[in-house]
């Protein structure tokens, strides 16, 4: 594990000093951006879950997505992706509403992670065919980008926890996203793993691959951050770049929270 | 006591010396038994695919039926069966009654709820759990489709094999249906009914221990296939 982060790093370094600042016009269009979500309402068992939410993102690279359990991240991210329907108000990916056409340039990495009942390569394999036809070069590749190469004929839901959500990722990126939304990717990941997967993160960034990352760390968000988006009880508390947010947080709860003191 | 062992060794003597009449039996049996599988499978697995993945008015209602259906009766199944078939019935004209071919129809209809509820069940639970995740990958129906049916593989045999040890099993559906023909229709549990009752035991005896044999043989099928099933995450 850790002599594949090793050869990754030196790897995705090389890639990322090539050419950094490629064409963001052409980035941001190819990234279904922006993303505007206007009055965003969901309402179940009588509570407001998400309430008259309003987001903006219009920059490419990394937007992590914080806040308190059950502030409604991973609700917002379903929502963002189009898996349920909102109870008013409208998620907008480049003016289009998230329908199959734009969830098939998307991928989602759920929180728990949901894995066929088949081997890591055949879950491989099942997403490379809807594409066309499954390259096995590119899979292999890709398991061994996330150290699960030895692990190829293994079922995968046999796997540890962290493995499940590796292979999540990977398959998430054999999709060939334009978007990814990942939900807490590295919750139950050893450091050497997080370090790895952050590595990806990164990467697909650098390749203008637009990504939403909900995290509870405050350190990795430090690290991947480009911007934040604090959400505190279903509404957007803070949006603001990453240095700003984690030096100078102008709403009250992203204080607390920055500080560990509880918010609910 | 005496006539207990003596028939225990004959029988034992007429499975092992391969008795014509005993291998005509068995062999009917295990044809109408099978060809019934198969037909209910094709209905079973459909019906409870159809129904574990849409949502329609009434479907509550449908699963219900399923679910009581499960526990039909054999002999109900063959008095309907030889309602619809006899003479005056509404199939009369076919002129099944009394032939393996009603005795198919019969035992179809007796597991075909079985596997229908079921697979319904497993088919639902399944495509629940992969539910979000193919829509996300927007995963075309009849793939998610075919992919639910592959990975709940060895529950659907386990299914399967449940409905062939009823059909094999039962005695009332294919007595009423079939008659109990010698050489016809005779299979090994009209057999022993009416060899029991004429007081030969040791034909009755063989047929029971061979019908005890498939029964295990289908049993300790079932069970490797859910160990296997277990052993590599697949169920
Ligand atoms: N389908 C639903 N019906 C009713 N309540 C729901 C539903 N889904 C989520 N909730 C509730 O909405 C709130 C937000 O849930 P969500 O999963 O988005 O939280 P989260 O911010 O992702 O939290 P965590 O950090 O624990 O993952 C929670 O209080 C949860 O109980
Ligand atoms: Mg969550």
């Amino acid at each position: 594990m850790h002599d594949v982060a090793l050869k990754l790093s030196g790897r995705i370094a090389d890639a990322a000093s090539s050419d950094a600042a490629t064409d963001a016009a052409v980035l941001n269009a190819a990234a279904l951006l922006p993303l505007v979500v206007r009055n965003l309402s969901f309402r179940a068992g009588g509570r407001s879950l998400i309430d008259a939410l309003d987001l903006e993102i219009t920059a490419p690279g990394v937007t992590t997505v914080m806040g308190p359990n059950g502030a409604g991240k991973s609700l917002l991210l379903r929502l963002l992706h189009g898996l349920i329907p909102p109870s008013a108000g409208e998620v907008l990916w480049a003016g289009m509403p998230p329908d199959r056409e734009v969830q098939k340039q998307q991928a989602m990495v759920f929180q728990k992670p949901v894995l066929l009942r088949r081997s890591v390569a055949d879950n491989m394999d099942f997403v490379m065919k809807l594409a066309g036809a499954p390259d096995v070069e590119r899979r292999d590749s890709l398991l061994q980008e996330v150290g699960l190469l030895p692990l190829s004929a293994q079922p995968a839901r046999l796997l540890s926890g962290g493995e499940q959500q590796r292979l999540s990722l990977a398959r998430a990126l054999a999709t060939n996203p334009q978007v990814l939304l990942l939900d807490e990717p590295t919750a139950s990941l050893d450091p050497a793993s997080v370090m790895t997967i952050e590595r990806i993160v990164k990467d697909a960034s650098g390749r203008g691959i637009k990504i939403i990352f909900v995290t509870h760390d405050l350190a990795q968000a430090k690290r991947i951050a480009d911007e934040v988006v604090f959400l505190h009880q279903g509404r957007v508390a803070e949006h603001a770049p990453a240095a700003d947010f984690f030096e100078r947080p102008t709403s009250s709860v992203a204080c607390d929270y920055l500080a560990g003191r509880i918010v609910l | 006591m005496q006539d207990f062992a003596e028939a225990f060794r004959l029988a034992f003597s007429l499975v092992l010396s391969g008795d014509a009449d005993l291998f005509e039996i068995i062999w009917l049996s295990l044809q109408v038994s099978l060809t019934a599988l198969l037909i209910s499978c094709v209905i079973g697995f459909g019906l409870g695919t159809v129904v574990a993945l849409s949502r329609f008015p009434g479907r509550g209602g449908v699963i219900v039926l399923f679910n009581t259906l499960m526990g039909l009766p054999p002999v109900v199944v063959g008095l309907l069966v030889y309602l619809a078939l006899s003479r005056a019935g509404p199939l009369g004209v076919l002129g099944l009654l009394y032939t393996p071919a009603a005795m198919i129809i019969a035992q179809s209809i007796l597991i075909t709820p079985i596997i229908a509820a079921l697979s319904r069940q497993i088919v639902e639970d399944l495509f629940c759990e992969y539910d979000e995740l193919f829509r996300s990958l927007t995963v075309p129906l009849h793939t998610a489709m075919a992919a639910v049916l592959w990975d709940a593989r060895y529950s659907l045999i386990t299914v399967a094999l449940a409905g062939f040890g009823r059909a094999i099993a039962e005695v009332g559906a294919v007595m009423i249906v079939g008659g109990n023909i010698d050489h016809l229709t005779r299979v090994m549990t009209t057999a022993i009914a009416l060899e029991t009752s004429k007081g030969d035991l040791s034909l009755a005896l063989a047929l029971g221990i061979v019908l005890l044999a498939i029964s295990m043989t289908v049993n300790a099928l079932g069970l490797s296939l859910r160990s296997t099933a277990g052993r590599q995450a697949y169920a």
